[in-house]
């Protein structure tokens, strides 16, 4: 379980996270939505560690990220797994030498038990015959799967996904937002999705957070969303008239 | 106050590099990686700069030797002299800081851009030991490059003396060896390995702290070449008055 309370971080006097309180849950799939500068990717960096916030607590099942010194909160983040928005795979290695990157780091594993673990995660991502192409020799899609399975080859407790399917097309976005999902729940671990892909939220949003301008403006399921009556929450999601159709619907089925 | 807040952050860099070390077994690989690219794939380069370097300082030597009074070996001296105490480590250096400065920079810089140095810190390693120290220590093997380049600088001189009809071999071997000053030599090495240590972090600095996309990369390269060329050149100044003045 995550726990930030009074999240708050400014660049040159402009603050970008006001005040945020909530919390995300283990084994669930937790969402953070809101327009593009409405302070998601900087929320997420600072959870992680990569932003210092001003003010705030952030706690991992109790241990305050905060209160570490850098290398006890280096420590801390090998129990996490982060997708980036780009992959960030490291070009100069084949796709094996990537996701077995963090097991050649922090681990005591023999040859042979490293090569299980990769084709393991890799066979769990749906990606059996890419082991030794480079990133620039494989699509969008599989970037992202590489990324995934780089993410659990040390079964993180935390795993964090800046918008995982952009870029990608609607079957691929689905099929990785699906994959997530299943990966959150078989490792029962705590998963944090930065994302303004509406069909994400409908598709796998058990926990949703809504930022607007660095503040915290709504939470909730994937189910409250229909319903809710926030007018700035209302205004995001259902921007497109085919989100407004598929909300009818779902009121119209609710009421009967 | 720019430049201050830029020393203080390279200081901060430099100590921050050698905090929570990166596996051996991995940092084995890696130093050796690093020196196949930095310094291995750099031979080439400095090689053939310093034999023409050589004839040319040989050649302008003796050009202006025009005093029948003064000995032919005087060119070997002169050549000895040039391509140890300056022409070796300096002039090698500054060719280094273009090659190697700027590959360093761009190579940082773009992990930086696409998050990669972000993906290592979220895995918990010390990106800074990780991408740095490796180049650090691989440079630490730039003065056997630089003994090659005054070995081929001084070979460069012979052949432009010997088959432009300059100086016989006798004289300019008897040149070379004439007053020679070991801490010359030692001098040289002093200098080239505090080169060594600037051209492997300084360039390192300027693509790791990098802020935007692809054309900074390149702008970021430039930048480390215009300032890494500068502290060479104070440095070079400064340290030749301490060992030599």
């Amino acid at each position: 379980m995550i726990e930030v309370q009074g999240l708050h971080k400014s660049f040159e006097g402009k603050a970008v996270l006001k005040n945020i309180t909530t919390t995300f849950e283990r084994g669930k799939t937790n969402l953070i939505i809101g327009q593009s500068g409405s302070g998601k990717t900087v929320f997420l960096k600072s959870l992680i560690g990569l932003i210092t916030p001003e003010q705030g607590k952030i706690a991992y099942d109790g241990v305050c990220l905060l209160e570490l010194e850098r290398d006890e909160q280096r420590e801390l983040r090998k129990a996490m797994g982060m997708v980036f928005q780009g992959s960030a795979l490291f070009d100069s290695m084949t796709v094996e030498e990537n996701v077995g990157f963090p097991l050649e780091m922090f681990t005591k594993l023999s040859k042979g038990e490293k090569k299980d673990r990769i084709d393991s995660v890799l066979h769990r991502v749906n990606l059996i015959d890419a082991h030794h192409k480079y990133p620039s020799e494989i699509s969008g899609g599989m970037m992202k799967r590489v990324a995934i399975a780089r993410a659990i080859v040390l079964n993180p407790k935390y795993l964090f996904c800046d918008e995982p399917n952009s870029g990608l097309d609607p079957k691929t976005a689905i099929l990785i937002d699906n994959l997530i999902q299943e990966i959150t729940q078989e490792y029962d671990i705590t998963t944090l999705i930065n994302t303004h892909d509406m069909n994400s939220v409908m598709e796998i949003g058990e926990k949703i957070v809504f930022l607007k301008e660095g503040e915290l403006a709504w939470e909730g399921s994937k189910e409250e969303i229909f319903i809710t009556d926030n007018q700035a929450v209302g205004d995001f999601v259902y921007a497109s008239e085919l989100f407004k159709n598929v909300r009818s619907v779902y009121i119209d089925k609710k009421n009967r | 106050m720019t430049y201050l807040a830029n020393i203080g952050r390279y200081g901060l860099m430099l100590l921050e590099m050698f905090k929570k070390p990166t596996k051996w077994g991995v940092m084995k690989k890696l130093i050796l990686k690093e020196i196949d690219e930095l310094i291995f794939s750099s031979l080439g380069i400095i090689i053939f700069i310093s034999f023409f370097i050589g004839g040319v300082v040989t050649i302008q030597t003796a050009l202006n030797l025009t005093s029948p009074f003064l000995p032919k070996s005087l060119i070997g001296f002169a050549t000895r002299q040039s391509v140890i105490l300056e022409f070796a480590p300096t002039f090698t250096s500054i060719i280094m800081v273009g090659k190697v400065g700027s590959y360093i920079t761009s190579s940082i810089g773009s992990m930086r851009v696409t998050e990669q140095i972000d993906a290592l810190e979220v895995m918990g390693v010390n990106s800074l030991n990780y991408l740095i120290f490796p180049k650090l220590i691989a440079m630490l093997f730039y003065p056997f490059a630089i003994a090659i380049s005054m070995y081929v600088g001084i070979f460069g001189g012979w052949s432009a003396a010997v088959f432009g009809g300059y100086a016989p071999t006798s004289e300019f071997i008897a040149g070379i060896q004439e007053d020679f000053v070991v801490f010359h030599v030692v001098y040289a090495f002093i200098k080239s390995l505090v080169f060594a240590i600037v051209i492997a972090t300084l360039p390192a600095y300027h693509g790791y702290y990098l802020k935007g996309g692809a054309l900074e990369v390149g702008k970021a390269a430039t930048t480390s070449f215009i300032w890494t060329s500068v502290v060479l050149i104070i440095l070079n100044y400064v340290l030749t008055q301490l060992l030599l003045g």
